[in-house]
């Protein structure tokens, strides 16, 4: 039994609320690239250059990358070669064969949930580029352990941005969870030490740190996030305890640069893709992964403040390339 | 190597060919894979990538072949000349003819609108002295109507602020009108960031144009998009009508070929592009200067716009004066220091001219660093010192060092600087035909 069998007889076991969601999440690009395999496999009546040439061109367009890309449609060409398969839908099953592969490759069992210390407040980091949906993925990661139990403190460290602070205040308020604010331009370091002082003091369980969005070329800026990072060390050993990197799914083959940068700089330990709700692919969960093994935790499949879910990359492959018959 | 910048990439390419007297059909067969990934990488559409590898190669077999050119440089010429007629052949920017010209920015979530809005209002009031009101149409993300305020406060402009129980049509309506009545040469209608397969919220746009009728609606498209972005914009232009453009996030490391592949498959004329964080870092998109810069041949028109727009003439005449008069003291140098760090930093510079590209990110940060440094060390010094550095001695050297911080060797370092300097001026005097700079009285 192949991989693609194994894993459809998986998830179609699986009837969870969660497989609804992915579904449903990722119906949008879904439809695109899944019905653009199907054509593929009902124009071809045999397989051949072109038909590799095309799928290079599916995959591209999901934002997979080049590299990537190139490396998975050569080793479904090989192995469609040793095993003397024609039939184009056989390829397709393939192909998510080794999608699946080449992420799973990089590396261990991931545990996506944040793993919190036995005593003393756990530190989230969370950085990213402008624009791609930090605070609100904040608020969301605040909401799902505030559910679970958790006393959760959320610091605005977002000094640059205009409204950024007021952003994080209204959702604190909405969540009923305590902030630390700074002022406009405060140096964001001296933020987040208030906020680390403030997490000893009032024994909270989770402190998510917001920091201001900050393109990777810009070396000042990737300097102030390491003195941040510094700065929480100092107040809290070993913190922060996890750093994610948020990047947007519509982002193309830039997203590696930023995992790279951000990961040189703050030893990010988890990456949460956001707008997967839209028609891009987020190709580049798979790009990212391929080149800095860097893990995805969260996907953010929605606009509400439950539409954050952990990733699987299961439902993530089965949601983009197969889905279900409607 | 992956993602060596599109110009590294092309001059790496046409080094490899330099050497070489023709272009035949198998080195050209492993340039244009080059290229192809180099697009690809660069978030190019793949369908643009193919039109345009395949008019590469269609062009350089053809006729050129014989002109007396090398082939290197007649292959520079095929893929400016080509990506040139990709990003489309004029600049444009918007009309602001209309009393009031309504401008709609609409885009994804968190491509920049907000950000851009306050930069076109202080664009269109300090280049064209237009009164300019923003109007606060998102009432969906909590605090967006607060970052417009405080956007609209740092570049002085009145922003009509609704607060978010009102539809954001009733808004756009309100805002027009209220330019009418109060004679505003400019509106600039802020809206929620959406995705444009979200069918309400588009609709809402759709009600948005239809009762305002915007004469210019602008898409935002993040330069770090990928493939899909092309989708996006189609969609926003079968639902709106789109007049522009704005690529925002430029100054980052992404090459923006997706809102290159935009312009190619719809037709949409790219107008503004976002260069950074500050409210003045919004540029007229040259398509032209943007081929020049995709190849690695620098965008000296901009550089020269831009030492134009920042540096103070008669301050840089009164400089330039005192030097060739031999008078030239530190107080000169400071000044020169100050112009120089009015343009921003230096790597936004040196990425302007052409044959710069090689100085590393740490390299242009010492830079930076010397030259602050060099500041301090001046301020240090009596306004005495300064006229006359010859009376700087080693007592003299001992208190500056400690006035700033430094050391005694930093402060003969600027000196030497000074120095140096004040030859070069010498010199360059000498060549002058009357002592003078042409053009300078």
């Amino acid at each position: 039994m192949g991989l693609f069998s194994f894993l459809k007889e998986k998830i179609v076991g699986k009837s969870t609320k969660q497989k609804d969601k992915y579904v449903a999440g990722l119906d949008k690009s879904r439809r695109n690239f899944s019905s653009k395999l199907k054509s593929l496999a009902s124009r071809y009546h045999k397989v051949d250059e072109a038909y590799f040439d095309e799928l290079e061109e599916i995959l591209i367009e999901a934002d997979v990358g080049v590299n990537l890309t190139l490396d998975i449609v050569e080793a479904t060409k090989n192995e469609t070669r040793i095993k003397g398969i024609t039939e184009p839908t056989q390829i397709n099953e393939l192909l998510v064969d080794k999608m699946f592969v080449s992420y799973v490759q990089q590396g261990e069992n991931i545990i996506n949930e944040i793993t919190f210390k036995e005593n003393g407040p756990t530190v989230l980091l969370v950085v990213g580029v402008n624009g791609v949906g930090k605070t609100t993925t904040i608020a969301k990661l605040a909401k799902r352990y505030i559910d679970k139990g958790k006393k959760v403190l959320l610091v605005a460290g977002d000094t640059f941005r205009a409204g950024a602070q007021e952003q994080l205040k209204v959702w604190s308020e909405r969540l009923g969870c305590e902030i630390v604010t700074g002022k406009e331009n405060q140096d964001p370091a001296s933020v987040a030490y208030d906020g680390m002082v403030k997490a000893k003091q009032s024994g909270v369980d989770l402190v998510i740190c917001d920091t201001a969005g900050r393109l990777q070329n810009k070396l000042n800026l990737m300097n102030e996030l390491s003195k941040i990072k510094r700065v929480i060390s100092k107040e809290i050993p070993d913190a922060p305890h996890e750093t994610f990197l948020i990047i947007d799914a519509t982002t193309g083959q830039n997203g590696v640069l930023q995992a790279k940068a951000f990961k040189e700089c703050t030893e990010v330990t988890g990456v949460v893709i956001t707008k997967m709700d839209g028609t891009s692919k987020g190709g580049i969960i798979l790009a990212i992964r391929d080149e800095l093994g860097i893990p995805v935790r969260f996907i953010g499949l929605g606009e509400k403040m439950d539409d954050l879910e952990e990733f699987d990359l299961d439902q993530y492959l089965y949601g983009l390339c197969l889905g279900e018959e409607k | 190597m992956a993602f060596e910048s599109l110009s590294d990439r092309f001059q790496a390419i046409l080094k490899k060919i330099k050497g070489q007297s023709r272009l035949t059909e198998s080195n050209m067969d492993e340039m244009l894979k080059e290229i192809r990934v180099a697009l690809l990488e660069a978030d190019v559409n793949f369908k643009v990538v193919k039109e345009f590898v395949n008019q590469v190669k269609e062009k350089a077999l053809g006729q050129e072949v014989l002109t007396k050119v090398s082939p290197g440089q007649m292959l520079v010429k095929i893929v400016h000349d080509e990506l040139e007629a990709l990003l489309g052949a004029d600049q444009c920017e918007v009309n602001l003819k209309a009393r009031p010209t309504v401008i709609m920015m609409v885009g994804l979530q968190g491509t920049g609108k907000t950000t851009t809005s306050g930069k076109l209002a202080k664009l269109f009031k300090k280049k064209f002295a237009k009164k300019v009101l923003l109007v606060a149409g998102d009432v969906y993300r909590p605090a967006a109507i607060d970052q417009l305020c405080q956007v609209g406060k740092q570049v002085d402009v009145e922003v009509l602020n609704m607060g978010d129980s009102i539809s954001p049509v009733e808004i756009a309506k309100m805002g027009v009108e209220k330019a009418k009545n109060e004679g505003f040469d400019v509106v600039i209608i802020d809206t929620a960031g959406r995705l444009s397969i979200d069918e309400a919220l588009m609709q809402e746009l759709k009600d948005i144009e239809d009762s305002v009728s915007p004469h210019e609606t602008l898409l935002l498209v993040d330069a770090m998009s990928g493939q899909d972005a092309v989708n996006v914009a189609r969609t926003f232009n079968e639902r709106l009508k789109l007049s522009g453009i704005v690529m925002s996030k430029l100054d980052g490391d992404a090459r923006g070929g997706s809102a290159l592949s935009i312009k190619h498959l719809t037709g949409i004329p790219i107008k503004y592009a976002g260069v950074g964080e500050k409210l003045d870092d919004l540029e007229i998109f040259h398509p032209d200067r943007m081929a020049d810069r995709i190849l690695g041949m620098g965008d000296v028109v901009s550089l020269v716009e831009k030492v134009q727009e920042e540096i103070d003439e008669k301050e840089a005449k009164k400089t330039v004066n005192k030097m060739m008069n031999g008078k030239f003291d530190l107080n000169d140098m400071l000044a020169q220091l100050e112009q120089f760090n009015k343009l921003g930093p230096l790597s936004g510079l040196l990425k302007l001219i052409p044959g710069m590209p090689k100085i590393s990110e740490e390299d242009q940060e010492k830079a930076q660093k010397q030259m602050k440094k060099t500041k301090a060390i001046i301020y240090s010094m009596t306004p005495r010192e300064r006229q006359d550095p010859s009376i700087i001695k080693n007592s003299r050297k001992l208190r500056i060092a400690a006035g700033c911080g430094m050391t005694s060797y930093d402060v003969n370092r600027v000196l030497d600087q000074y120095e140096q300097m004040q030859k070069m001026m010498k010199q360059m005097k000498n060549r002058m035909p009357n002592g003078r700079f042409p053009g300078m009285r």
